[in-house]
């Protein structure tokens, strides 16, 4: 087992007792809920007569089922106007903090926590949500969790769990140009596979991950659960100070900071650490990534071939030739020139800020492909402000791209953004699934926020590297 | 409530379904559209439901749809099943549509958490007695399959085949403690030490 790293330190720092199953009962320290997973909970709360017993280390937001078009209320949708009056109706009984559209400070959860320093270093936290590990980039251990679980946390501010392994991946040198941390992650789940990370907590290190900012470290920890880990985190470093340092909560409380400091810094794993697994990758061999498949596993090299089912390991087989026949691509072909119908820039993996200032450079004085339906969906309305106040709204509705308000939005078509019939999308997000963003015939290629920029301007998926050659008009 | 009313899963008996295939994704399992509600209850019909219907809501070439199914309790299905998000709307699916054990080559973490919240057994075997079962179920759709949990076996006609279960879901299922709520609970006065010793969590202060 591993030692010393700060998976442990953190698990030791918040371990209560051992349960008779053996598992841990685990203090958390940040519960985010959202309407999609939580209702149900409440209501186990309420038919057992319980409360909630650490609402002030609780946080609402609303995101998955959001409308990011007209958000007047009543929303034109009941099922998704019931969901939100449940979620008001329930933070307002238990004292819960929420940012809701009103705030002005509604969002992604994964969007939401971190801007407003929520998320910390050296903190459990966990919300009914499996991309929770996104978190992780702040030195905090953080899971998706199940309704069942939501329960149990909602009435002791616990979860019981058992401790896992601990895999070091260690990315060396520095990122090319058009290479983001998405392609990082994406190259690392091809590597390890859809289940190779089941029964670990990854730790992402090395030269490529120090250098990134933190919007790049979320990027990564966030698909850590597309690799089977349910966490992954970055150790703070001093770019996570500095993001920190920042925030609503230690710009109101400068004290905290100097406070807490040396508990972040207690928490980093060892020089001497020992990890149950370590895995390097080349950070500077790495081009855009793309997939080509049903799974986030499914994913090349923009320049490269796709692989044929026969070439791979025979537990792979089955399911690459069904995900090959669904996106209609043949082995041997690259991806470049796959003709898409619509370009999505959002998600809780890439529409923070710097995502969409990327994609805006790409975008500026272009124009969208005319077959293509491009949108921007902000991942949280302080993302959308701060981006309209610095001229991206412009710069993307100028090349003829939607600029729609925060949510989840057609990561999961769980709004009014969906793919329709076998419609083709370049997407931000995080899940290739069949059926995922809204249509079960749709097909979804994942890739970095630029690739996507430069496919919904090309109307089919292109090598950004090439297209900023382009003369631009 | 007390963790004595909840009660112990030694072993689950019924006949079995086959679902075959690697990486089956909880977006699969329920698509995101049917999560549109406040509860749990009526989920058992959206199981598997783009693969089960096309588009007229017509019935597909599906082991859910197959009438020599019905009534099945046992499913057998590959590997890394139930990846992707956490909604535990995929195994309430799976519950509600009448499933109460699952054997499978691997199953995603997240998932196999939800399924014990629920005391629906997560059992592992490797590739060759999980398509040898599967193999089975379908040439004997009306024969019951016998999942031991306390055991660690499956039985099925006459064999009986080793199958691993995570220590700590074996316990928590045979000893009837899977239903964690009120035993975590027992330990307040415990929880409220180890938050009162963590430099982030102040009294009644948001952070």
């Amino acid at each position: 087992m591993s030692e010393g790293t700060l998976y442990d330190e953190v698990w030791d720092r918040h371990k209560v007792t051992t349960l008779p199953t053996g598992q841990d009962q685990l203090f958390i320290g940040l519960h985010l809920i959202h309407e999609v997973t939580s209702p149900q909970a409440f209501g186990m709360l309420r038919e057992r007569d319980l409360q909630v017993a650490y609402p002030e280390l609780t946080h609402a937001t609303v995101d998955h089922i959001v409308p990011t078009a007209d958000q007047s209320r009543p929303y034109s949708d009941d099922a998704a106007e019931e969901m939100m009056a449940e979620l008001e109706a329930n933070v307002r009984e238990a004292g819960i903090d929420f940012s809701d559209p009103a705030s002005g400070d509604q969002g992604i959860v994964h969007v939401v926590g971190p801007e407003q320093g929520l998320t910390q270093p050296g903190k459990t936290i966990v919300c009914g949500d499996s991309h929770t590990s996104t978190h992780g980039a702040f030195g905090a251990l953080a899971f998706g969790i199940g309704t069942s679980q939501i329960r149990d946390v909602l009435a002791t501010g616990t979860v019981a769990m058992e401790k896992q392994q601990v895999r070091k991946i260690e990315v060396t040198g520095e990122l090319g140009e058009g290479v983001e941390a998405k392609d990082v992650i994406l190259e690392i789940i091809r590597q390890l596979g859809t289940e190779g990370g089941v029964g670990y907590v990854y730790e992402y290190a090395g030269e490529a991950i120090e250098n990134l900012s933190m919007e790049g470290r979320m990027s990564i920890c966030n698909m850590s659960i597309e690799g089977g880990a349910r966490a992954g985190y970055v150790n703070p470093d001093e770019t996570t100070y500095e993001w920190l340092e920042a925030t609503d909560y230690f710009q109101a409380n400068p004290e905290r900071f100097e406070e807490l400091k040396p508990y972040w810094e207690s928490i980093r794993s060892d020089e001497t650490a020992t990890y149950d697994d370590v895995v390097t990758i080349d950070g500077s061999s790495l081009e855009p990534v793309v997939t080509w498949g049903t799974t986030p596993a499914q994913g090349v090299g923009i320049s490269e071939p796709i692989p044929s089912p026969d070439d791979l390991p025979a537990d792979k087989q089955e399911t690459a030739r069904r995900a090959q026949e669904h996106m209609r691509v043949e082995p041997g072909e690259t991806m470049e020139g796959y003709e898409i119908d619509v370009a999505f820039l959002g998600s809780c993996t890439n529409a923070r800020l710097p995502d969409l200032r990327r994609a805006a450079a790409i975008v500026e004085g272009r124009e969208v492909h005319p077959d293509v339906r491009a949108m921007v969906v902000p991942g949280s309305q302080r993302v959308q402000r701060a981006a309209e106040d610095e001229g991206l709204k412009a710069i993307f509705e100028d090349a003829g791209f939607e600029w729609r308000n925060a949510g989840c939005s057609m990561c999961l078509g769980m709004n009014e953004d969906q793919l329709e019939g076998d419609e083709a999308c370049a997407s931000s997000s995080n899940r290739n699934f069949i059926g995922r963003q809204g249509s079960k015939d749709g097909r979804t290629i994942l890739m970095n926020p630029q690739m996507v920029a430069a496919a919904a301007l090309e109307g089919s998926v292109t090598d950004v590297r090439d297209l900023k050659e382009v003369t631009t008009v | 409530m007390t963790t004595d009313e909840i009660p112990a899963v030694e072993s689950v008996s019924g006949t079995g379904v086959p679902i075959r295939g690697n990486d089956i994704d909880t977006d699969q399992i329920i698509p995101a559209r049917f999560m549109k509600v406040v509860t749990f209850d009526g989920l058992g019909e959206f199981a598997f439901f783009d693969l089960r219907f096309d588009e007229n809501d017509d019935p597909k070439a599906h082991p859910f749809n197959d009438e020599r199914f019905q009534g099945a309790s046992v499913l057998a299905v590959n590997a890394n099943f139930g990846c992707g998000s956490s909604r535990e709307h995929a195994p309430q699916a799976l519950l509600r549509w009448g499933i109460d054990a699952i054997i499978g080559e691997s199953f995603a973490e997240i998932f196999a958490g939800n399924c014990l919240a629920l005391g629906i057994p997560t059992v592992t075997a490797d590739s060759e007695t999980v398509e040898t079962i599967q193999e089975w179920v379908e040439a004997n759709p009306d024969d019951e399959i016998d999942v031991d949990v306390a055991a660690e076996t499956v039985t099925y006609g006459g064999t009986t085949a080793d199958v691993t279960v995570d220590d700590a879901q074996r316990k928590a299922l045979v000893d009837g403690v899977w239903d964690t709520t009120a035993l975590m609970k027992a330990n307040a006065g415990e929880v409220q030490k180890t938050a009162a010793s963590l430099p982030y969590v102040e009294d009644g202060e948001r952070a």
